[in-house]
């Protein structure tokens, strides 16, 4: 007996095969764009743990002209996407294992996202005001 | 057991109770607790940032609050975990090409990667302790 996750795909029509975009209809977007981010990230985070090491004990006049350097305020916004995003995707994964009651899944699922926009979103245009007003 | 479950035989997930864990196994799951811790830890770049976007005195409050216990303890834990998930990340990239599946590569690799990451946080405290200078 053949079992589910067996499909061959018999009752899909060619298209759908072709499409390879599943049940979700995502396909592999979310495993290949948490890849991406993880190749990003190497780079990036890097960078950023070199920088945090330059920071101590900086005075706030010595980090906003820091920050406000185009190619560090481009750095750390290209950080904060990568990052976010790779964080939303991952902790995405661990509430669809761990957590098995439906209801509270889909508001954790709901909650984070917002979360981690309204993080990535405060944290950018935090980056965009030093750069741009001081 | 049910009828159901007879006929789809779907595959269960270890028992934690009686399941002895390895160093592949533990490794696995660090990999996610390290990942979610930093994913909360981000907080402190999100603070760090609005507070300097604030003024004066909201990233002094902030600068304060890093060099309090709790702040550098804070800190460890965050260069502990990035460095564990970074290199461990690369281990799974292999595993996504297509290597290191065989169980004594997997191990190799698990035990590089502690090195790697054990190496990479010293030397960041070094730094950060002002051994360059």
């Amino acid at each position: 007996m053949k079992l589910k996750w067996e499909d061959d795909g018999t009752f899909k029509s060619s298209l759908a095969r072709a499409r390879g975009l599943g049940a979700a209809h995502m396909g592999v977007t979310h495993w290949w764009h948490q890849r991406l981010t993880a190749v990003a990230n190497i780079p990036l985070m890097l960078w950023l743990v070199w920088s945090v090491l330059q920071m101590q004990g900086w005075s706030y006049e010595i980090f906003t002209a820091w920050l406000a350097q185009p190619v560090n305020a481009i750095l750390m916004i290209l950080s904060l996407l990568s990052v976010f995003y790779h964080a939303a995707l991952g902790s995405q994964v661990i509430a669809e294992d761990y957590i098995h009651h439906e209801g509270l899944k889909i508001f954790k699922l709901i909650g984070m996202r917002l979360f981690f926009i309204g993080a990535a979103v405060a944290s950018i245009f935090s980056v965009l005001k030093i750069a741009f007003a001081g | 057991m049910s009828d159901a479950k007879k006929i789809n035989p779907r595959p269960l997930s270890p028992h934690l109770q009686v399941y002895r864990p390895q160093l592949t196994s533990v490794m696995s799951i660090l990999h996610r607790a390290t990942g979610f811790s930093m994913a909360v830890g981000t907080m402190m770049i999100v603070w760090m940032l609005v507070a300097a976007a604030s003024g004066v005195e909201a990233y002094d409050t902030f600068q304060w609050f890093v060099g309090t216990v709790i702040g550098k303890l804070m800190i460890f834990g965050w260069s502990a975990a990035a460095f564990y998930h970074l290199c461990n990340g690369v281990r799974h990239l292999f595993w996504d090409m297509g290597y290191l599946f065989k169980i004594e590569n997997a191990y190799k690799a698990g035990y590089l990667v502690l090195a790697a990451a054990a190496l990479l946080l010293a030397l960041f405290w070094w730094l950060l302790c002002g051994g360059a200078a």
